[in-house]
């Protein structure tokens, strides 16, 4: 897995690339988590486009950082998700906590 | 009902053999007349259920063996065992509910997954005595077929 991490203003951007399960999931945690508890974010966008495949663990990671972004009132979102990765996410029911949408411009242009 | 093919491997209860258990139970079902769709869903259960060995079976530690075997019964059937010495289940109706996990911060879907992507799924489990897992997927008839 390959992460990327850049804050814009309020905003942390997470680009993801690889595989999201168990070997991962602690590594994406942490690193997120730094951010939140160190910056004043207010947004957190998690860019899933490269990512090839999700399960359990990975779901476990986004709704974890979906409760610690809501915890400081700030908001989540999801882009880039491939169709397969969106029916997991979808099954999960994670699209009713956290927007989704196709790529990061759509998150800037709202 | 004749068995085809098989492939029944061990490994270490490490994380780095989550993705080569779903990789080659992935690369097997090849074999079979299914869709890349199908294939994906194999995957995430063996994912599932092999990560369930790992957290909850082993408890993170590395000194557990995990057992995959696939076995192809037809061109269209396929059942899964996957096997572990760990600590066992001791409510496997509990464990088997959705969003119920032991561990904080899991989400406890991967019973859930696993029962919503394959047609059979069997536990057998005893506290100390490991763990056992049995699915199993009967594959659509494509319509090429059915329109021959």
């Amino acid at each position: 897995m390959e992460l990327e991490l850049k804050q814009i203003r309020n905003m942390l951007l997470v680009r993801v690339k690889g595989e999201m399960d168990m070997l991962v999931a602690e590594k994406l945690r942490k690193e997120i988590d730094r951010k939140l508890e160190t910056k004043k974010i207010t947004n957190l966008v998690i860019n899933l486009e490269k990512v090839t495949f999700i399960d359990s663990s990975g779901l476990g990671v986004i709704i974890g950082r979906y409760k610690k972004i809501s915890s400081l009132s700030g908001k989540m979102y999801i882009v880039g998700a491939s169709p397969s990765v969106r029916k997991i996410l979808m099954f999960s029911g994670i699209n009713k906590l956290i927007s989704m949408y196709n790529n990061e411009q759509d998150i800037i242009n709202i | 009902m004749n068995m085809k093919n098989y492939v029944r491997f061990e490994f270490p209860s490490v994380p780095e053999n989550v993705s080569f258990a779903r990789s080659c139970v992935g690369a097997f079902a090849t074999q079979l007349d299914c869709t890349l769709e199908e294939i994906e869903e194999i995957k995430l259960v063996i994912s599932e259920a092999v990560s369930n060995s790992i957290i909850h079976g082993y408890e993170n530690q590395p000194h557990g063996k995990v057992l995959v075997m696939a076995t192809i019964l037809d061109d269209r059937i396929m059942e899964i065992m996957i096997e572990d010495q760990g600590i066992g289940i001791a409510d496997i109706k509990q464990a088997m509910e959705p969003s119920f996990s032991s561990e904080p911060g899991r989400m406890g879907l991967g019973f859930t997954f696993m029962k919503s992507f394959m047609d059979e799924l069997e536990v057998v489990s005893q506290p100390g005595e490991g763990t056992n897992v049995k699915l199993k997927r009967c594959f659509s008839v494509k319509d090429k077929e059915a329109l021959a």
